[in-house]
């Protein structure tokens, strides 16, 4: 008898996934959807002004929508040669001492908390980019989304690394025994094998970018125009809701049209993180034994 | 494939594996470079008053008690809520758990909540925790939501960490004679329990550094006093960094830096508690 009500405890508590998680879909749709009789979708989507308390307020997302394309843009453009090419060095070149002493760097990174990436970003970067680049100010996208490809390395350098290990030695001696270098092997034979796994690597690593606020809040310098380019000030969509939660008045418009952001961006990493596991199970099967 | 030399392959692995090395020392330079800076520039802020005072001067001067404090009951509040959890449902997906739809289902859902970004998890905070259960701007709220968020780590470090346990022992017992739960309770839960650890010390880690969630469901700048109830408002390390570094005009850049510093040492000191747990524990099975 006590054992049963253990086990239903058991099966109650896995059940809670799946609560919250249909619970964030409802509330998302509940308190973001009504945007949309104010709002059509599509000017609500490709609408250029964001003016919550103007009479009659306007709501377009368009340029917060594009900022986070650009931090991202730039995140993946930094985060993807280098991730890949450490992986690469750390699951087929490096020695094991090297590779335990590398690994334990990359979980430090990957637990600095967003707001300290924002505020290195803050002091030291921006600066740096702002005399580089000769701009008014060093708060743009640029400098966002390097700080956000330090934040998307240590999943793209693990889940490379794991896929490249993946790959059946078997593979790698075929191509010794052909006479290859142990480049040739590593650039005709690993990489491409374990492609699908990189690639789903890449794609958890844009969808991490796409989801952190913090740091874009604290340095993508929140201007409300579209950018026309990275070294402009900017307003991702994660720190749009974050700036503008706290004067949104309850159940209001713009209370409303945060939630329908907030939706959009569940959308699109739900969208990055379900392909990506796709991937990764089939890559995973391809080599099961 | 061009035939080439083997001096001209010898010379382009050469460039090749260089440039890999590059990539690598590359990443571990910049995080050495970002944690011995903070560390640097923060050493000269600390002081014992730091830590046990109260701000004062909108923060300009004084200490940061409350935010410590704060962080550690949000730390604590995760962990009460989502380590059981967290284990059970784990219990559930490695020893009980069939191959139907209904598995499927739970474990997808655990992948995506993993990827839910953190201002997503404030909104939902916002929404069910502050407005609809009632519980205010508060502690309570902001628990709650952090452990929401900590759930997909708690149940998936459970779940590889049972399953890790080879089937013999689970054969053995119930060879004797226990019962499927009394195996699990007396043999199979104590194998798995440093990797149980390291996934709570991880979530904890995580809760003490998350700023977005807090930012929408009640961290307040400045808060007179300690907070006496889980419905108080309360102030945190991460969001007074935020608002130091980016909302406080003057303030003075030793105090910045000082409270980097400190939010950076409890965030990494469970960090690599979590990695001494399961390094000790891998020692002692091998």
């Amino acid at each position: 008898m006590g054992e049963r009500v253990i086990e239903g405890g058991i099966f109650l508590a896995s059940l809670l996934a799946i609560v919250v998680l249909l619970g964030i879909v409802a509330l998302l749709l509940r308190q973001g959807l009504p945007i949309f009789s104010y709002t059509p979708p599509w000017a609500f989507m490709f609408g250029t002004r964001w003016y919550p308390v103007s009479e009659p307020p306007t709501f377009g997302i368009t340029p917060f929508f594009v900022a986070t394309l650009w931090v991202t843009a730039v995140a993946t453009a930094v985060a993807v040669p280098v991730g890949v090419g450490c992986a690469a060095y750390l699951s087929e070149v490096a020695r094991p001492a090297i590779r335990e002493t590398v690994k334990p760097v990359i979980e430090l990174l990957a637990g600095l908390p967003s707001v300290v990436m924002g505020f290195i970003g803050l002091l030291l970067l921006s600066p740096l980019i702002q005399s580089m680049f000769n701009l008014n100010t060093g708060l743009c996208g640029l400098a966002a989304g390097i700080m956000l490809s330090l934040m998307s390395l240590p999943i793209i350098v693990t889940v490379s690394e794991d896929a490249l290990r993946a790959i059946p030695d078997e593979f790698r001696q075929a191509a010794y025994a052909l006479g290859a270098t142990k480049w040739e092997v590593v650039r005709h034979v690993s990489i491409p094998a374990a492609l699908s796994g990189i690639a789903a690597a890449i794609m958890l690593g844009i969808g991490r970018a796409i989801g952190e606020t913090m740091t874009v809040l604290m340095i993508a310098g929140g201007a409300l125009a579209v950018p026309a380019s990275p070294t402009e000030p900017m307003m991702p969509m994660t720190s749009a809701i974050a700036s503008g939660i706290g004067n949104a008045v309850r159940g209001g418009l713009q209370y409303q049209a945060l939630f329908a952001i907030g939706l959009l961006l569940f959308v699109m990493t739900l969208a990055v993180n379900l392909i990506a596991d796709r991937v990764l199970e089939r890559q995973k099967r391809k080599f099961a034994r | 494939m061009r035939i080439k030399s083997g001096l001209s392959r010898q010379l382009s692995q050469r460039t090749a594996f260089g440039v890999l090395l590059v990539a690598t020392i590359a990443v571990v330079l910049v995080t050495l470079f970002i944690i011995v800076r903070i560390v640097i520039s923060g050493a000269g802020a600390l002081s014992w008053s730091f830590l046990t005072q109260p701000p004062t001067d909108a923060g300009k001067a004084g200490g940061i008690f409350p935010a410590l404090v704060g962080t550690f009951y949000l730390m604590l509040g995760t962990l009460i809520l989502a380590l059981p959890i967290g284990v059970l449902a784990g219990i559930y997906l490695s020893e009980y758990a069939p191959k139907n739809w209904l598995t499927r289902v739970i474990n997808l859902a655990i992948i995506n909540l993993a990827g839910v970004p953190s201002i997503v998890y404030g909104l939902f905070g916002l929404g069910v925790f502050v407005l609809m259960m009632n519980f205010g701007m508060s502690l309570l709220a902001a628990s709650l939501t952090l452990a929401c968020q900590a759930l997909a780590m708690t149940i998936t470090t459970s779940r590889e960490a049972l399953l890790s346990v080879p089937r013999e022992y689970r054969e053995g017992s119930l060879a004797i004679g226990a019962t499927k739960w009394q195996t699990i309770r007396h043999i199979v839960l104590p194998q798995a329990r440093p990797g149980i650890i390291t996934g709570a010390v991880l979530a904890m880690s995580r809760a003490a550094g998350e700023s977005a969630p807090i930012l929408v469901v009640g961290a307040a700048f400045l808060v007179p006093g300690l907070p006496q109830s889980p419905f108080d408002r309360f102030m945190a390390l991460p969001y007074h960094l935020y608002t130091v570094a980016t909302q406080v005009p003057g303030m003075p850049e030793d105090n910045k830096w000082g409270v980097a510093l400190v939010l950076l040492v409890v965030v990494l000191s469970f960090n690599v508690l979590a990695t001494i747990v399961r390094l000790r524990a891998r020692r002692r099975r091998v």
